[in-house]
């Protein structure tokens, strides 16, 4: 045994970060087959909307090109599908272990601080989430639909959406109290979901309200994903890289403040 | 003494009790109806959103906005005019599928595994296969509820083919909603832990929404695909719906489709009724 | 052993002056703790007493350096926890007064990630987890769901995490509440071997009996304040006689004076008649309780003066007797 008898230092904010993730792998050891499956839900919905009513629709034009309505639709999945699986991890799983698992009670009894705490539980989610997004990106490069090296880039554009929506549904949940709740995450997850121009072109919509879907978030990722794999990128890409990079800071300060208020009074 | 006496309870006519103590199924269900109402009184503004908004923005992205972007030729659409008429009925048959399912999964395991209502429903004079009926019964009836206002709402965008297509789609949307209740309730009571419910949820009721025709025809899965879409009951349900919506009914097909929804339906109430049996022994 | 070490050991554990704790602001603010002091040393076992409400949790979530001092001064082995909290939380175990076990963890992994929590390497939290599980003989259940363990199991699998690593101050809020006879007193014995190896221990509890065998010093809390402070012998001493005289009076035996009886309490009418036998005497519904340093004199007192009890006893005094005097019957809720 090693363990001395002083006050030991405590953890390094790195190492503390890391065993919340190390819990987190241990507990889905058990849950591979919910892994695994989470994977094949863009693909399903790829193959469903991008190949099945894809038929009805001949191409769409983006950014100047030409593209097939599957090649339209699969970037949009892309991010759609990173939003998604951080809405779930980050209201669901985390409003489990803060209200009825209580993890964060027993976890802050000991060195590990709630800082630690939210960049743990983004990490994890960002772990889960990008692995789903290489596996799409691999199932488009094997369908044809990728054309460009840029493409490779969408990698890393699906984590930011993550961490970004992550961290900002983490914030929400902290102000969660009963499972009813979750009726207003389905409210503003679906239309952002329908509507962010993930199965048609942002043109459906005229005026203003346009206007207004150019400015939601998930319009932003699902763009930034588009231009990355459709190889149209352009200096206006960043615009979308700094939103969704402001959006996770914030989110990611509010998550520890309220973490703070919630369990440290 | 000054207590009044205890008024004799109002004689009504009720069935002779049974010699054993065993109630009717109907005494039973409509013991156990107070409860399913309170319950459903007390939930329903938590299931507006998931019931009645999420589908219509369903219909409104996929109807009206991708729609925009979609030929109105009907020899593509199965027959019908433009393609939020056709999406609508299938989308209503795969809503009632989801809603049903939603219904009869957590909320079916929780009821014997969590707060335990069915073991407090069982200590009565209530026989387990009528606990099973009356929460079936229940589902049922919000499930057609939730369809009925659905097919009410879109009205006004003139999909239906006739001024009976709403009213015929809604038994046949009620129908499907009832036979995915019996499958799930049966599921759930042969489960060890609820992470299955997501497996499950993942690899069937998903893409079953995504690929039973309510979304595009399963024509276009090619020939391979579009048999093994018709063998799922759901595509069944979708297309007597959507039949029965367009106006565009064809007689021999709609009696499969019934069919087929009906012996499926008695198999999972089976399933359904034995599963709960099963567990409330163990 | 270096200098430092040396004034950290003279240091006491626990060293409190003025202590509060508040919750909300303005007109809903609610002051849980009103200016405590403390004064808990090495080695020693320590106990809060109080109804619920005392403010207890308040006391042990201050010390346990996760909830922030509202005013005073609080040390935690020689630290301030308002700078120094993750580190004065590296040397404290906690045991909570509900179990906060993780059910997505069996049972060994619960110890072993919770080590990890520590900076313990995986090796060592892995041979340390085994260890306790042995300790509190969850061996066989290694493997087994959280949910699946009895309520003493869990609570037993709370105390070894809270020993995972191995510290010098265990703060145990209401440790064996919900437990069976068997399992507090298998609790109590594994409590009795860490402070003879020398952990300082810090309990809340509602139980006399547990405070009396297991603190050599403790409070006894209400409306957040310290109402009493000291040994569980000597609070018996200053608070309560040495022996309570418990009378049990029929329901129609009204008095020698015969007053008007119908449906008041015997032991109401009677207290007056043995006021001057006790240092105190106390009426309950079911009883009269006369407090007297030989409560057989008193019985035979009673008897001498014609009253006829149906029933009495004569017991020593206890903890409870001091803690009822002090908190009072009412219910706290």
């Amino acid at each position: 045994m090693s363990i001395p008898a002083g006050i030991p230092l405590p953890l390094t904010s790195v190492q503390a970060t890391w065993l919340l993730v190390e819990r987190n792998i241990i507990t889905y050891r058990s849950a591979w087959k919910l892994f695994i499956t989470g994977f094949l839900e863009p693909v399903f919905y790829l193959l469903s909307i991008g190949i099945g009513v894809g038929q009805l629709i001949d191409t769409f034009e983006f950014n100047g090109q030409t593209i097939p309505y599957a090649e339209f639709v699969a970037p949009g999945m892309l991010a759609a599908s990173a939003f998604n699986g951080a809405l779930m991890d980050s209201c669901f799983n985390f409003f489990f272990k803060l209200k009825h698992l209580r993890l964060y009670d027993s976890v802050l009894a000991t060195p590990v601080g709630t800082a630690d705490v939210a960049r743990g539980e983004v990490i994890w989610g960002q772990l889960r989430g990008g692995s789903y997004s290489a596996a799409f990106l691999v199932v488009m490069l094997l369908l044809g639909y990728i054309h460009t090296w840029w493409a490779v880039l969408a990698l890393p554009a699906a984590l930011l959406i993550g961490f970004a929506f992550s961290a900002v549904a983490m914030a929400c949940t902290t102000w969660f109290t009963s499972w009813q709740d979750f009726e207003k995450v389905t409210l503003v997850q679906t239309p952002l979901f329908l509507f962010s121009a993930t199965f048609f072109p942002v043109t459906a919509f005229d005026g203003w309200l346009r206007w207004v879907v150019e400015c939601t978030p998930l319009y932003r990722g699902v763009v930034l994903c588009r231009e990355l794999t459709t190889g149209t990128v352009t200096l206006d890409s960043l615009v979308s890289v700094v939103y969704l990079m402001v959006m996770g800071v914030v989110g990611l300060l509010v998550v520890r403040k309220r973490l703070d208020t919630l369990l440290l009074t | 003494m000054a207590t009044t006496q205890p008024t004799q309870p109002a004689q009504r006519t009720r069935p002779a009790p049974h010699p054993s103590g065993r109630l009717s199924t109907v005494t039973a269900v409509r013991r156990m109806a107070p409860y399913w109402l309170t319950v459903s009184l007390r939930t329903w503004r938590g299931s507006v959103v998931s019931a009645f908004l999420a589908p219509i923005f369903y219909v409104v992205a996929m109807g009206v906005l991708l729609g925009g972007f979609i030929a109105s030729d009907r020899a593509r659409l199965e027959g019908a005019p433009d393609y939020l008429s056709f999406i609508v009925p299938g989308l209503v048959a795969g809503h009632a599928m989801q809603t049903a399912v939603a219904d009869t999964s957590w909320p079916v395991f929780s009821n014997f595994k969590w707060n335990r209502v069915y073991d407090s429903m069982v200590a009565t004079p209530i026989a387990v296969r009528q606990v099973a009926f009356a929460h079936l019964f229940f589902v049922w009836a919000r499930v057609t509820a939730v369809c009925a206002i659905f097919d009410l709402v879109v009205a006004p965008f003139g999909v239906y083919g006739s001024w009976w297509g709403p009213f015929a789609a809604l038994a046949a949307q009620s129908l499907t909603g009832l036979t995915f209740a019996t499958l799930m309730y049966g599921y759930a009571c042969r489960i060890e832990t609820d992470a299955a419910f997501g497996v499950v949820f993942r690899l069937a009721i998903f893409p079953l929404f995504l690929f039973s025709g309510a979304f595009f025809p399963v024509a276009n899965l090619g020939a391979v695909g579009e048999r093994v879409a018709q063998l799922t009951p759901l595509w069944h349900g979708v297309n007597l719906s959507r039949m029965l919506s367009l106006d565009t009914v064809d007689l021999s097909t709609a009696a499969i489709n019934l069919a087929v929804l009906l012996a499926v339906a008695v198999l999972g109430g089976w399933w359904a009724v034995s599963g709960l049996e099963k567990r409330m022994q163990s | 052993m270096t200098e430092s070490e040396i004034a950290s050991t003279a240091e006491p554990m626990i060293w409190a002056r003025g202590l509060r704790k508040s919750f909300g602001t303005g007109e809903s603010a609610f002051e849980a703790v009103k200016g405590i002091d403390l004064d808990v040393r090495r080695g020693e076992a320590f106990g809060f007493l109080g109804p619920n409400g005392a403010g207890k949790s308040s006391t042990m979530r201050m010390i346990a350096a996760v909830s922030p001092v509202t005013a005073g001064e609080l040390r935690i082995l020689g630290r301030d926890p308002e700078t120094d909290g993750p580190a004065i939380r590296a040397r404290l175990g906690v045991c909570p007064q509900e179990d906060t076990l993780d059910s997505e963890l069996n049972v060994r992994d619960n110890l072993v990630i919770y080590a990890r929590y520590f900076g313990i390497g995986r090796a060592d939290a892995r041979a340390r987890a085994d260890e306790l599980l042995e300790l509190v003989n969850l061996t066989e259940k290694a493997k087994a769901k959280v949910d699946d363990l009895s309520g003493g199991m869990k609570r037993r699998l709370t105390i070894a995490r809270s020993l995972v690593n191995r510290p010098d101050l265990l703060l145990l809020d209401e440790p064996t509440t919900g437990l069976d006879p068997q399992a507090r007193h298998v609790l109590w014995d594994q409590l009795f071997r860490l402070k003879q190896q020398g952990v300082t221990l810090v309990i809340t509890t509602h139980y006399m009996d547990e405070a009396e065998q297991l603190c050599d010093r403790l409070v006894v809390m209400d409306k957040g304040v310290v109402a009493a402070e000291g040994s569980p012998a000597a609070l018996i001493r200053e608070h309560s006689s040495r022996e309570v005289a418990e009378l049990r009076f029929g329901l129609g035996d009204v008095g020698a004076d015969g007053a008007d009886g119908a449906g008041a309490n015997p032991h109401e009418t009677h207290a007056a008649d043995v006021a001057d036998l006790g240092d105190r005497v106390e009426v309950l519904p079911d009883r009269l309780l006369v407090y007297s340093a030989d409560g057989d004199e008193v019985l035979e007192a009673v008897h001498d003066r014609g009253l006829r009890p149906v029933a009495t006893l004569v017991r020593r005094s206890t903890l409870e007797d001091v803690f009822l005097r002090l908190t009072g019957r009412t219910l706290v809720d």
